[in-house]
């Protein structure tokens, strides 16, 4: 029995770490090869930047270009500023869905969640027009709005799952202490549901960090650029700076990983605390 | 400290007829118990009072003042639910002061209120804990506590002890008890366990679908349940009934005379507590055991009678059966319930 466990233990730690390998290995190509020359990329892609191969060039070039943290701001203002709207917007939402009654719930609740159905790159031409005819083309303010609408269904649709299952007689004892309905939102079930926060944040964070398709289209100005469309300025119709594209590429992960930190925290403490009765 | 006056009240859900027309006066310091089986109203008439539920029709007034108009927080209430619903990010200190410190009240006597409640309730050890590092039963203090605090006129509890076990059950009752004693105010008490209700309650009230079956105190409701469902809800074996005939003033089983009735002559429902039966040479219950059980100090006999209706008896453990035993059991002229076709009790 002891030894069937055990080495059903092994088996799922191989199977794992090879997951994490595979996972883990154009990441880890991107960053050791950020660190070479150019050369040494080429002639050997997943060798060490030890000694000739060594070259930080590529940092240089990205942190010496003055426009770089200004795409890095822009990501990061864009990426915030759409990941508080979505979460704020989604919660009180399906909060509004899952606590009250109102003629129309369901059908508006319907609405509010077909989007995840609806890719919205398919309205990308009509959102262009829009944008446009608004006066916010080449703004943050665009890619904000898109990323929204963007986030908004799939947030909704799991906010609503686990705003229900939020015990109606805790939000009815907050009313008889006095709460109005936004404080027990904000004081009683918003800290009841931080774990699904945190996971929501996590997926809606990276599609949006990592896009180039909106900031392409929507504002591709020289002020409103995000880090991927910045990276391009290093790929160039004849020859491609290299270094500088994997530098930067190395430099946007980290926000990311920040954040993902940040939130998978939230997110096993939630997972541990529902694993314990109570 | 103040009454509830209950004038009319009428809930419907949608079609759904919940509550139909509750009257009801509860005194100043009464422990008002509402009991019934599962989906008769009970929460729904305790929510209403709280202001969690709207009426369809009716008033409410507390302490001489009608409320039905006003939010949950200025009625005057608290209530303790029945899944605790502690703020389980906040420490039993934080628990206990929410109310409080919402409503602005100052710092002091925050603090003043929040550590006699949790005196008065055995909590002082616990008051850095969050609500999950607590036990199913000091949960249930604390959330006792959140009520105390607050300093209500009248308490409402909704199946407070229904998620203990059944040994922390008899506890917290007794300690519940002696908190109405000590605190002396208005409470009402949902639950659907019978035994609770005669331990706690000044007076009952039996819900059966949404109307008030009767109101009484525990003694009334069990020495004369006004129908069959009261007779058969309060009591614990519940009371038997058998079917019976009336003949010239005198209620006959099989021709085996029973009891005396002011009941006219027809059929009629005979209704006997467990315990008020007793073995006798001449009773007219003359039948064979079919289950013993010998509980140590008393013994439950189930007798099939020659008529094929069954009851059971609560007997002393002095005497053991076997089943098949031929048995005769007796009853006094006093404990026994006669009820009409319509269910409703024969006034003697
Ligand atoms: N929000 C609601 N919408 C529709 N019907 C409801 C609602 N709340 C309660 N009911 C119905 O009202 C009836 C009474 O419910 P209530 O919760 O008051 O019963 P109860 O006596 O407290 O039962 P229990 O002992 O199981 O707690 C039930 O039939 C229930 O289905
Ligand atoms: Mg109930």
């Amino acid at each position: 029995m002891l030894v069937k466990q055990r080495i059903s233990s092994v088996g799922i730690h191989a199977v794992l770490i090879a997951y994490s390998v595979l996972a883990l290995f154009p990441l880890a190509l991107i960053v050791l090869n950020s660190f070479k020359t150019r050369k040494a990329i080429f002639r050997d892609p997943t060798g060490l930047p030890l000694g000739e191969s060594f070259s930080a060039k590529g940092y240089d070039s990205v942190l010496s270009n003055s426009d770089f943290p200004l795409y890095f701001g822009n990501s990061l203002t864009v990426t915030v500023v759409s990941l508080v709207l979505i979460l704020l917007l989604g919660a009180m939402a399906s909060h509004a869905l899952s606590e009250y009654r109102f003629p129309g719930d369901t059908f508006l609740g319907l609405y509010l969640v077909l989007g995840i159905m609806v890719p919205i790159r398919l309205g990308t031409v009509a959102l262009l027009e829009l944008i446009v005819s608004m006066g916010l083309a080449n703004t943050l303010t665009a890619l904000i709005l898109v990323y929204t609408a963007q986030g908004l269904p799939i947030a909704i649709f799991i906010f609503t799952e686990f705003l229900r299952s939020v015990s109606k007689e805790i939000k009815d004892s907050a009313r008889i202490d006095g709460l109005s309905e936004y404080r027990i939102f904000f004081e009683v079930v918003i800290p009841l549901v931080r774990p699904v926060i945190a996971t929501v944040a996590v997926f809606s964070m990276i599609p949006i960090w990592n896009d180039l398709w909106f900031p392409l289209i929507l504002s591709p100005g020289e002020e409103s650029r995000t880090v991927t469309l910045g990276v391009q300025q290093f790929i160039g119709q004849y020859t491609v700076n290299w270094g500088a594209v994997l530098a930067s590429l190395s430099v946007a992960i980290l926000p990311v990983l920040v954040m993902y930190v940040i939130f998978s925290k939230q997110l096993i403490r939630g997972i541990t605390a529902g694993a314990v009765k109570g | 400290m103040a009454t509830l006056e209950l004038k009319g009240i009428k809930k419907s859900f949608g079609s759904t007829d919940v509550i139909h027309d509750m009257n009801l006066d509860v005194n100043d310091g009464e422990l008002i118990v509402f009991v019934g089986p599962s989906g008769c109203g009970k929460s729904t008439m305790l929510r209403m009072i709280a202001g969690l539920e709207t009426l369809s029709a009716g008033q409410i007034s507390i302490g001489g003042k009608r409320v039905d108009h006003l939010p949950p927080t200025d009625r005057g209430i608290a209530m303790v639910f029945q899944s605790y619903a502690l703020y389980p990010h906040k420490d039993v200190r934080g628990n206990l002061g929410f109310a409080l410190k919402h409503a602005k009240v100052p710092q002091k006597e925050i603090d003043e209120r929040v550590n006699k409640a949790s005196e008065i309730l055995g909590l002082s050890d616990l008051m850095k804990r969050k609500p999950r590092e607590l036990s199913g039963g000091q949960r249930q203090r604390v959330a006792i506590g959140r009520a105390i605090v607050r300093e209500p006129d009248v308490f409402l509890f909704d199946e407070p002890l229904s998620n203990l076990d059944a040994a922390l059950r008899v506890h917290m009752r007794v300690e519940l008890l002696k908190l109405h004693q000590r605190l002396r105010n208005t409470m009402v008490y949902v639950t659907h366990d019978q035994v609770e209700a005669m331990t706690l309650a000044d007076r009952i009230v039996v819900f059966r679908e949404g109307r008030v079956e009767q109101v009484g105190t525990p003694l009334e409701l069990y020495r004369q349940p006004m129908n069959t469902f009261v007779a058969g809800f309060i009591g614990s074996p519940a009371m038997n009934f058998l079917m019976a005939r009336v003949e010239d003033g005198t209620v006959k089983l099989a021709d085996t005379p029973v009891c005396k009735t002011s009941a006219n002559n027809g059929s009629v429902k005979l209704g006997i507590r467990p315990e008020h039966l007793a073995l006798s040479d001449d009773g007219p219950f003359d039948g064979k055991v079919s289950v013993f059980e010998h509980l140590g100090g008393e013994s439950f006999l189930h007798l099939t009678l020659n008529d094929n209706q069954t009851m059971v008896a609560k007997l002393d453990g002095e005497r053991s059966f076997a089943p098949g035993d031929q048995c005769r059991l007796g009853v006094r002229q006093e404990y026994c319930h006669v009820f009409d076709e319509s269910e409703n009790r024969v006034v003697e």
